[in-house]
């Protein structure tokens, strides 16, 4: 089976986050890159399905050149080898650009299963595995917290508000996993000398043949229109138990009309 | 004035807070249409929709729109947009809200924003962006605005509309019938409001030590009507289900009132809760980040403190 895992490289929630002041897009190179969390849970779940059934897991990734080291995180965990869509008509993409690019990327390797995180800690978007199901004309299994394939069957578990469903289709299909579907492994010394060796494939806008009309800044289908940071909440009252801090903070509530 | 339509959340026929919410937005900015999709539409739902200010109810109740997961109701919106030409489409940003929203947007070659905060003249959204730390004023920039509103943004006031009904059949195409749902596992869920929606929730976290003691945290929430939240901490140790975390990889909240127990306010917990209207700590740790958040705080131990406020809420309601 040809499994196509992507993943993005996000910037560190520890460290300071911020956006740029010139074009208004977040601003890559003021923090460290990490690999988004969500995506070791797929990576993993790529692992497994091919240690299940056989095949092949391939990492595609679309971002500026130091994505390469989330590409080389994805390979130390054991993916076989990598895909680097690398070009500066890319910068300032939103979703449906993103997906738009990543859609032609995919059409153009091949797939089988496409497995994505549900979220990035950045763009907090959570639409992506949707968007690529869309633009795939492929079935959308998202929000799995379990993933089962059977020949060409695959069933998930998606999360619901109630607890979930169980959903159905026929491969090839986008899936999209949430936290604690499994425990992603740790790269093991082996792993990360490995990587170095793997084959890492990088394309630009006309290899994948994208319409640069659709990708980028100008491409994009919404904008960033200004933004601040955000004002300091004001200085709250803070007491000490001493006894009655339950009560007071009924005081509280009942100032505020909650009770 | 420009016709909005606002997708319906519903559970068992009944009309979720969020639409109410969503419909009072959409009154401010124009004329909202409500869209039902999917079986449950009956006149007790027709009532609220018309009583938050739907002038129009576009009503597509069978049941294949749910038989499938989000496609259908792509669709029957991107139908929708073709036939009524709306000025914009507001939806939940619940997870799935939002899926329904990027596949409309390819569909209808529209832009699309999520988890807006606020929404104003000229669609022009709000939102929240790292951890809180940064509000972004957005828009769409190519066709018709797609935007998912988070729930608790607006509140919501009732103001009659026409509620003029009008069927609507949609034909699914074959790609929108690919992922079917074979079953609904519906998990034991008690009386207390779903976490995203929930106007008050009580979280609990590592300070909270056990999975018995987060009955403590229980107790407070039914008081006050709450959801129960927990951080990962809590939700990693088992003390508390999964789906209950809030956060960066858990829930978004923002509810009028958030009340962490036993919480430190690590960025990535803040990530899923800073932008609730007024928030309480209890913390043992005077330092604890979390105060920095905190309108009101409460230094001690949450094992005094949070049964005290469950019993003087109590007496006074
Ligand atoms: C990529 C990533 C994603 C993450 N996603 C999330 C997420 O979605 N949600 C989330 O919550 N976290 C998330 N985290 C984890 C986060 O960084 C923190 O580790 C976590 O929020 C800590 O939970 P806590 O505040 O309950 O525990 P701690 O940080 O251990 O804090 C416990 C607090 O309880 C107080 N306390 C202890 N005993 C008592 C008592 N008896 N009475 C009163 N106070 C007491 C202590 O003073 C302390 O402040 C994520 C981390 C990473 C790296
Ligand atoms: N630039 C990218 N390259 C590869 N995968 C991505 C990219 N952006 C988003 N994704 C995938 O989409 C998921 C959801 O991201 P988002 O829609 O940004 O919340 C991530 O977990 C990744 O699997």
């Amino acid at each position: 089976m040809n499994i196509v895992v992507c993943v993005k490289q996000v910037p560190d929630t520890a460290t300071e986050r911020k956006l740029r002041s010139d074009d208004n897009t977040l601003d890559r190179d003021a923090a460290d890159g990490v690999i988004n969390e969500l995506c070791e849970y797929a990576v993993e779940e790529a692992l497994r399905i091919k240690e299940a059934h056989g095949g092949e897991v391939t990492v595609l990734t679309m971002g500026p050149s130091k994505a390469a080291d989330t590409i080389r995180k994805a390979l130390a965990m054991g993916a076989d080898k990598a895909v680097h869509l690398l070009d500066d008509a890319l910068h300032g993409s939103d979703a449906l650009s993103t997906s738009y690019a990543l859609a032609q990327t995919l059409k153009k390797i091949g797939f089988d299963l496409v497995v994505l995180g549900s979220e990035s800690t950045d763009a907090r978007t959570g639409v992506l595995a949707a968007m690529l199901a869309e633009r795939l004309g492929t079935p959308q299994l998202t929000l799995a917290r379990k993933v089962d394939i059977d020949g060409s069957t695959i069933s998930v578990e998606r999360v619901t508000d109630y607890g979930f469903d169980k959903v159905e289709a026929t491969l090839p299909a986008v899936v999209s996993v949430v936290e604690k579907i499994n425990d992603p492994r740790y790269p093991s010394f082996k792993g990360i000398m490995a990587a170095k060796k793997k084959p890492v494939e990088t394309l630009g806008v006309s290899d994948a043949e994208i319409d640069t009309a659709q990708v980028g800044l100008g491409g994009a289908w919404s904008e960033v229109a200004e933004f601040a940071v955000a004002p300091p909440r004001a200085a709250g009252t803070i007491v000490k138990d001493e006894g009655d801090g339950g009560s007071k903070a009924a005081d509280f509530l009942a100032s505020k009309k909650f009770i | 004035m420009a016709e909005i339509l606002v997708l319906v959340e519903h559970v068992d026929g009944e009309v979720k807070k969020v639409t109410l919410e969503l419909l009072t937005l959409a009154r401010s900015l124009g004329s909202p249409s409500a869209v039902w999709a999917g079986p449950g539409y009956s006149g007790a739902a027709k009532a609220r929709l018309g009583e938050y200010g739907a002038e129009k109810i576009y009503v597509a109740d069978s049941a294949e729109i749910v038989d499938y997961v989000v496609a259908p109701k792509a669709e029957l919106l991107a139908q929708l947009v073709s036939s009524a030409s709306p000025a914009a489409v507001l939806v939940a940003a619940t997870a799935e809200g939002k899926e329904v929203a990027g596949r409309l947007a390819i569909k209808t070659d529209s832009g699309v924003i999520t988890d807006a905060v606020g929404l104003g003249d000229g669609f022009v959204a709000e939102q929240s962006i790292f951890g809180g730390g940064v509000n972004v004023k957005s828009k769409v920039s190519k066709g018709t605005p797609i935007v998912a509103v988070r729930p608790n943004s607006t509140a919501p006031e009732a103001s009659a509309g026409a509620a003029a009904e009008e069927q609507v059949t949609v034909s699914l195409s074959e790609t929108a019938k690919a992922a079917k749902v074979v079953e609904r596992v519906k998990q034991e869920k008690g009386a207390r409001p779903e976490l995203t929606e929930a106007a008050i929730v009580v979280s609990g976290g590592r300070g909270v030590g056990s999975g018995e003691n987060f009955s403590i945290i229980e107790k407070l929430a039914d008081a006050l009507g709450a959801a129960v939240g927990a951080s990962r901490a809590a939700t990693d140790a088992g003390w508390y289900p999964h789906q209950f975390q809030v956060g960066q990889t858990g829930k978004t909240v923002s509810p009028q009132l958030y009340i962490a127990a036993g919480i430190s306010g690590a960025i990535q917990h803040r990530a899923g809760m800073q932008t609730a209207k007024t928030i309480i700590a209890i913390n043992k740790d005077p330092e604890a980040p979390i105060f920095e958040l905190a309108d009101f705080g409460v230094v001690g131990d949450l094992h005094q403190i949070v049964p005290q406020l469950s019993e003087e809420v109590e007496k006074r309601k």
